[in-house]
């Protein structure tokens, strides 16, 4: 079995490369992704290998990126565009969600949209701003658009290729601040054994609280359980990795034993994805509730200075306030 | 002219010709059929290119046929909008040169990409036109394939197509289908208020730089809404294709003939590999931007009455007669003709049903939603509750 530690970047890459050899109708277009390999690296050595036809320099206009890739998927391509940083996918946002997200709807069926619009996404590498944003909430919103989140190298190499094959069209959140976490990747499993693309897991069993988190946060979860079993307390965490549409059957059943739910993101609290996930568990567990289900959450500010993001970001102190507060109820 | 692909450039006609201009005579609009019906042989545009059409008598009639046909049916929907049986129509008055001429240039193999009034292009495709009745009458969005008919669906927001056919052009490079008589194009339409759009300058850098088999089709009707020409741009739009790296040609609008003409010529340069160009049809739109809108508020009237005395149509018959190609009895059959047709246009909107409204939930995803099941499920089990009851 061929089990290498990657880097989750690296992850990518080798999903993306995959997606281009199973498939000659898959074709990579973003701005730098060439032959720098994008500014990440996740595109690293696939034009060389590939040409310039599947992986292509493309001018430096995101509206562009998008629109063009609605014309070629309507042609027949499975376009997976880079935008190259999250705050710069506002140009493009009329095109994902006004013509990406409505094309299938509007036609009746008749056109496919199968796109990928890949994002790096989220704040911590001390980025200057436009450089760390959490749009998700904008694209979680919008029927017709699917939005998922790796969390892990293992996930990341199997979820893009699962997104590439998929007929929906997916903006994929990559939690750029993980781009350089190893984990271990099994290349050889077969894509059609896979874990569900939509489905979300739980990461962590525990009792006492139930933890969501996806993307960047699952770590910083993960490591705030490990702080609470030291004090006693279990918690259990679960990678939601789909944000649309929602997979909360693992959550229901664990907030049903546990009691209570503490919901993790980097994007601002208001109207964010903390919101639904809040709204959604009250509804369904109502009963099993022992306290409010909490949000741990970025300010309702535009992303800070780097030099604060910190203090910003929702942290493992943070996490385990939210959980003292939840047993304090 | 018979549906599909009608042939035309090469072949000699028995009409004798009139005149031949050159550049100097009118570097600025390609025109071959003037609005007295006279014909111009022959026209050598700025860009050196000579633009001819040969028809023979039996395309001519064909293009007149499509022209009053095209006009009927867009005043059955207008009338039928008046009387509450369409939400709202943008009527392609006055732009059915542009749109019959350009809509004809292109072969079967070619894909347009329209806004929300190519209904003359659309019906040249061959669609039914009834198709955008029930877009326009909210029953459905549009109802017919894009693939099957190489024409896809309308777009509302203003330019946002024009990307489309950038990237699907780019597709036909890269399947091959260039280069060769058989290859493919595709025509972009977009209005003079849409150059003022990111996408549609976009698109152009695109197809500039990818080369890609395309033209850029802009029916400068004048106004976008309320908003004049000047509003848009302060030099001539076709001008505008020099500084993204290709050819760019103003085309008189109202002159089925020289449309044609250059949207043949810029549709082959393209399927034969030599990159984009961008069209702009120089026209007037005759009513109003959409039946919400009320143009004596920003027109007058004179201006109106000048363009009149340009129709598109009035000149092909002026033509037609003078060369002696068609006489009373075909004019009155042409009439006829659009008469039943717009008869049973309106008799089958009104009887257009709604949608059932759990449809709604329809093809959202390829893959479909668990969360989108779940909320057609309650919707269902609503709706059912009121059965039997006088809702
Ligand atoms: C992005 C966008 N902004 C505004 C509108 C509202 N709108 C509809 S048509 C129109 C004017 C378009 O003018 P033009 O491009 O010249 O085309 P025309 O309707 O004259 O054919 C406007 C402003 C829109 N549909 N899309």
């Amino acid at each position: 079995m061929a089990t290498e530690t990657l880097t989750l970047g690296k992850a990518l890459n080798t999903g993306l490369r995959r997606a281009l050899e199973n498939d000659p109708k898959v074709i990579i277009m973003g701005e730098d992704v060439g032959k720098l390999g994008g500014v990440f690296r996740i595109t690293d050595g696939l034009q060389k290998d590939f040409g310039d036809d599947r992986v292509i320099d493309t001018p430096l206009a995101e509206s562009g990126i998008i629109g063009t890739a609605v014309g070629l998927a309507i042609r027949g391509y499975r376009p997976v565009c880079e935008i190259q940083f999250d705050g710069f996918v506002y140009p493009a946002y009329d095109q994902i969600v006004s013509q990406v997200a409505k094309m299938h709807y509007r036609s009746r069926g008749k056109l496919n949209i199968p796109m990928v619009i890949r994002i790096p996404f989220g704040g911590g590498i001390g980025a200057v701003e436009h450089h760390s944003e959490s749009p998700e909430a904008y694209f979680a919103h919008t029927a017709g658009l699917k939005v998922v989140s790796c969390a892990n190298p293992q996930d990341a190499y199997v979820m893009i290729q699962q997104a590439i094959a998929s007929d929906d069209p997916i903006v994929f959140l990559e939690p750029k601040r993980r781009y350089w976490e190893k984990g271990p990747v099994d290349l050889d499993a077969p894509l059609a054994d896979a874990y569900p693309l939509h489905s979300a897991r739980v990461v962590r069993p525990g009792t006492d609280v139930t933890v969501l988190a996806y993307g960047p946060m699952v770590r910083t979860c993960l490591e705030a359980a490990t702080a609470a079993a030291e004090d006693g307390r279990e918690l259990e965490v679960i990678d939601l990795r789909s944000l649309s549409p929602l997979d909360l059957t693992a959550a229901y059943e664990s907030v049903k034993r546990t009691g209570r739910a503490v919901v993790v993101h980097e994007a601002p609290s208001n109207i964010g994805l903390g919101a639904e996930l809040a709204a959604r568990i009250t509804e369904e567990c109502f009963y099993s509730l022992e306290s409010p289900v909490l949000r741990v959450t970025g300010f309702d500010i535009p992303y800070p200075a780097a030099r604060v993001e910190e203090e910003y970001l929702p942290d493992l102190d943070r996490v385990l306030d939210a959980v003292d507060r939840s047993f304090g109820w | 002219m018979a549906k599909g692909d009608p042939g035309g450039t090469t072949r000699s006609r028995r009409a004798a010709p009139r005149s031949r201009k050159s550049a100097a005579g009118n570097p600025e609009l390609v025109q071959l059929l003037t609005p007295e019906g006279e014909r111009i042989e022959s026209v050598i545009g700025p860009d050196g290119i000579e633009y001819r059409v040969d028809f023979t008598d039996e395309e001519y009639r064909g293009l007149y046929r499509d022209l009053v046909l095209v006009r009927k049916l867009d005043a059955e929907a207008t009338a039928l909008q008046r009387q509450g049986e369409l939400g709202i129509w943008a009527s392609l008055l006055g732009q059915e040169a542009a749109q019959v001429g350009s809509g004809r240039a292109l072969r079967t193999q070619d894909m347009a990409f329209p806004t929300y009034r190519e209904h003359g292009v659309l019906y040249c495709r061959g669609i039914d036109p009834i198709m955008p009745l029930g877009l326009f009458r909210g029953v459905d969005q549009g109802g017919w394939d894009p693939n099957e008919f190489k024409f896809n669906m309308y777009t509302i927001v203003i330019g946002a197509q024009t990307l489309h056919a950038t990237g699907y052009a780019m597709g036909i490079t890269m399947d091959g289908k260039t280069g060769t008589d058989d290859g493919e194009a595709v025509i972009a339409y977009f209005g003079d208020g849409a150059t003022s759009q990111g996408d549609v300058n976009e698109a152009f850098v695109w197809a500039g730089v990818f080369n890609a088999p395309m033209v850029f089709f802009c029916q400068n009707n004048q106004y976008a809404i309320s908003e004049p020409l000047e509003r848009q741009t302060r030099i001539p739009l076709y001008q505008r294709a020099a500084g993204f790296g290709f050819p760019g040609i103003r085309v008189d609008g109202n002159d089925v003939l020289a449309t044609y003409a250059v949207t043949r010529t810029a549709l082959d340069n393209a399927r034969h590999g030599q990159g984009p160009s961008l069209i702009e049809a120089y026209t007037y739109r005759m009513g109003a931007h959409t039946t919400s809108d009320d143009p004596t508020r920003y027109r007058i009237a004179s201006e109106v009455e000048a363009w009149q005395a340009k129709d598109p149509i009035a000149r092909v018959k002026a033509f037609l007669e003078k060369q002696q190609i068609a006489g009373a009895d075909f004019f009155a059959e042409v009439d006829e003709q659009a008469r039943r047709e717009s008869v049973h246009l309106r008799e089958r909107v009104l009887a257009m049903p709604n949608p059932e409204p759990v449809t709604m939930f329809d093809h959202v995803y390829p893959n479909g939603s668990p969360l989108l099941d779940e909320q057609r499920t309650q919707f269902s089990r609503y709706m059912e509750s009121f059965e039997g009851s006088a809702h």
